[in-house]
């Protein structure tokens, strides 16, 4: 028997506004940059251009930070979290009202499928700015003293993976908790944040108290640098986060660090095989692998081994890989073709180690980038693949046959930031989550997140810990990040 | 010149606009004597029927996601906006406060609704715990709703009494059978119609008028009210109340604070769930 096939089922384009190009929000207003540098932003599953973006540099970044100052200074500070908190709920209604046109938006921008940023992506950066609506007026009940303070102006700086998303749980507390931002989103996926801007203009937030900058590495290098700024939150690479914490490691300015990770899934032999499947599936190839928190390695219990991964790889080849913006697709696009060049590289270096590869069968666009779910099996501790995080398409499996084995191996990593169990068994499961060193363990789930639950890692995944009361922290003085 | 068209004012039970099924009213007047309207005079079975309702809604409503009735009651407040004039002037009828007062009230009552929105997915971060048990046991503890919690609205205020009653109970989870006013009625039924078309689902709130003597009895020995909220009662009255509202062991509470998470707390049971550790 034939299967039916899908027929296409295209989201429109037409709801994207997209400008020719952009300038620089700072101030409540979009003006040219200083150099007048422009650099190009595509479309990574065709490499047509979307638009241009301002290129900012120290003389914008200085007057973004005194815009964000001024604001702090002048409104924001002196506004009671009652009202703060009612600008915040404009702007979660906002991207609730215009969710259709940031998803579309969003795909295009970054190439991860439409199902993924409409169903995802833009709902919950509207969660996340309705949970901290509600904090704004009630930061004295979240346990850091009477009367809490901000930072004042604080530098963010965002990852290109989840551009809204990571911009609504970057902007969202440090609003709520009365700090003015300047955030720059990444080279690669800026249209969103621009986006956005236009929202806080909808939204009548008072000038200065966002600012958003645009532009490459540079960019965000001069604005943590800025003398001007009280405090610095980043998430994107550990190398990255490591420059930022050394470069700030003498005026000691408050960072907290959202990094890497190689978060291990472990399936024990009395899990339910099918429903792991899924989850395996969903925490390597969601959002491309893409993901900071993505199960890249699966640590199987020996006596499963062979007929979960017949499960796993009938399960993959199911995968339907193609156009972001098809309501079918499951992969989009890979967002650069620098991406796309390091996961090669560490794809070639995975068997050029002795590890197996194993493609799923997809048809692979003519333009674009893209990478096919692939899995590593006879993969060791010592492989690259199974120490180095490739934020791709790309798991590497590894067996055990011990609980206290699974825990070691899981534990074998400089990164901390996510875990998955899966078993039948409660006890053993609680057991396996007081050993495991990570921020976030999910239990017969992965890749679960909310406003309201904390996220961020241990050991080199990080500092601090982003949403929940724990996530306010860092942006109140003196509070334990 | 042309006629207004006078409102007639009647009960809110489950979603819906009823009479009172004894086919009574009576008359309330503004604050210079005249005539104003005939509100319901609810009954005994109209409370039984309101009681029911209200728990008829309760799981649905409870189960409800935090964050989902967060941004129910964050509706409501927009709903409420686009009706404040007409609270203002009916406050103006029955209160003897200028229109600046009726705005400030109005304007606080709004702001209630924002307020608790915001708790509905934050109380059980500040009242919930892990507990280090000394043993391998993962032990935690939530806060979960009551159910069905009958509210005698302070008056002194008449919008802003019966929001602050009603906020804190929907923040929690629960739902509410109110009685309104006796003399003030007219805030607490044009809410009722604001609640109506604020996503609220039909049976979590619901709205009584009439005589505040023959209701709160009924309302207190009620077996299927589960928790009651007394600030609008005079102190005489009370203690009866209190004491016909032991028979299943109420939770009652009367409040003087406007703003306060225990004032949802007061209405939430603390479950502690243990659950072993071991390979």
């Amino acid at each position: 028997m034939s299967d039916f096939e899908y027929a296409p089922a295209l989201e429109s384009k037409a709801i994207a506004n997209i400008s020719k190009d952009y300038g620089l929000f700072i101030n409540g207003k979009f003006i040219a940059s200083h150099n007048k540098k422009r650099f190009e932003t595509i479309n990574p599953a065709n490499e047509e251009v979307l638009a241009k973006i301002s290129l900012a540099d120290e003389v914008d970044i200085d007057k973004a930070v005194k815009a964000a100052r001024s604001a702090y200074v002048k409104v924001w500070s002196k506004m009671s979290g009652k009202e703060r908190a009612k600008y915040l709920f404009r702007i979660a209604r906002l991207l609730q009202e215009r969710s259709r046109e940031f998803a579309v938006v969003e795909s295009l921008d970054n190439g991860k499928p439409i199902r993924e940023t409409r169903d995802i992506d833009i709902p919950l950066s509207a969660a996340h700015f309705f949970y901290h609506a509600g904090w704004a007026d009630k930061l004295e009940f979240a346990g850091f003293g009477d009367k809490p303070k901000a930072h004042g102006v604080v530098a963010q700086i965002i990852p290109w993976n989840f551009p809204l998303l990571m911009l609504a749980w970057k902007i969202a507390p440090a609003l709520a908790t009365g700090n003015t931002v300047v955030l720059k989103p990444a080279e690669t996926t800026p249209l969103t944040a621009l986006l956005f801007a236009e929202v806080c203009q909808q939204a009548d937030l008072p000038p200065g108290v966002v600012n958003i900058i645009t532009g490459d590495g540079s960019t965000g290098s001069a604005l943590v640098k800025h003398p001007d700024i009280d405090k610095v939150a980043f998430t994107g690479s550990t190398e990255v986060g490591k420059l930022i914490a050394r470069s700030l490691a003498v005026s000691n300015t408050p960072v907290t660090l959202e990094l890497g990770g190689k978060g291990a899934n472990i399936v024990f032999e009395d899990a339910p095989l099918d429903q792991a499947v899924e989850g395996i599936i969903n925490g390597i190839f969601f959002n491309q692998g893409h993901v900071c928190c993505a199960g890249s390695r699966l640590l199987l219990q020996e006596n499963i081994h062979d007929e979960f991964l017949g499960k796993l790889q009938k399960r993959m080849s199911k995968i339907r890989l193609g156009d972001p913006l098809d309501k079918n697709t499951d992969i989009g696009a890979i967002n650069s073709a620098a991406q796309l060049a390091k996961i090669h590289e560490l794809s070639s270096s995975g068997q050029a180690e002795g590890a197996d590869i194993w493609s799923a069968p997809c048809q692979i666009p003519d333009k674009g980038f893209w990478f096919a779910p692939t899995i590593f099996t006879g993969v060791t501790q010592a492989h690259r693949i199974a120490r180095e995080e490739i934020f791709g398409p790309v798991l590497s499996v590894l067996t055990f046959r011990t609980p206290q084995e699974a825990i070691e191996k899981a534990n074998n990593t400089p990164f901390g930031l996510s875990a998955g169990v899966w078993s039948d068994k409660g006890s053993r499961i609680l057991w396996a989550g007081n050993h495991l060193k990570a921020g976030v363990i999910w239990a017969n789930t992965f890749n679960k997140f909310d406003p309201a639950s904390p996220f961020g890692g241990y050991k080199e995944s990080g500092w601090g810990r982003e949403g929940g009361r724990h996530g306010l922290g860092a942006y109140i003085k003196g509070a334990k990040k | 010149m042309s006629l207004d068209i006078k409102k007639t004012y009647k009960l809110f039970i489950a979603g819906a606009f009823p009479r009172s099924e004894s086919g009574r009213s009576y008359e309330i007047k503004d604050k210079k004597g005249n005539f104003i309207a005939n509100p319901a005079q609810a009954s005994r079975k109209d409370l039984r029927d309101a009681v029911l309702a209200a728990k008829n809604a309760h799981s649905s409503w409870a189960s409800a996601t935090a964050y989902n009735r967060g941004q129910i009651l964050y509706r409501i407040a927009e709903i409420m906006e686009g009706r404040s004039e007409q609270f203002v002037s009916e406050i103006m009828a029955m209160e003897s406060v200028t229109s600046k007062q009726a705005q400030v009230q109005v304007r606080q009552a709004i702001d209630t609704w924002v307020w608790y929105a915001g708790w509905s997915d934050k109380i059980s971060t500040i009242a919930g715990s892990t507990n280090p048990v000394a043993g391998p046991f993962f032990n935690f503890t939530v806060a979960e709703p009551l159910g069905v919690v009958g509210v005698v609205a302070d008056e002194k205020s008449s919008l802003l009494g019966v929001v602050l009653g009603l906020a804190p109970v929907l923040a929690a989870g629960n739902c509410a059978v109110l009685l309104a006013s006796q003399k003030r009625p007219l805030s607490a039924i044009t809410l009722a119609e604001c609640l109506a078309t604020s996503d609220v689902p039909a049976g979590v709130v619901n709205i009584l008028t009439g005589l505040s003597d023959e209701l709160t009895p009924h309302l207190a020995s009620h077996m299927e009210i589960d928790g009651l909220d007394l600030s609008g009662v005079d102190s005489k009255s009370v203690a009866a109340l209190r004491i016909s509202s032991v028979d299943n062991l109420k939770r009652v509470h009367s409040f003087s604070a406007e703003k306060s998470p225990e004032r949802i707390l007061s209405y939430m049971e603390y479950k502690t769930l243990w659950h072993p550790i071991g390979v």
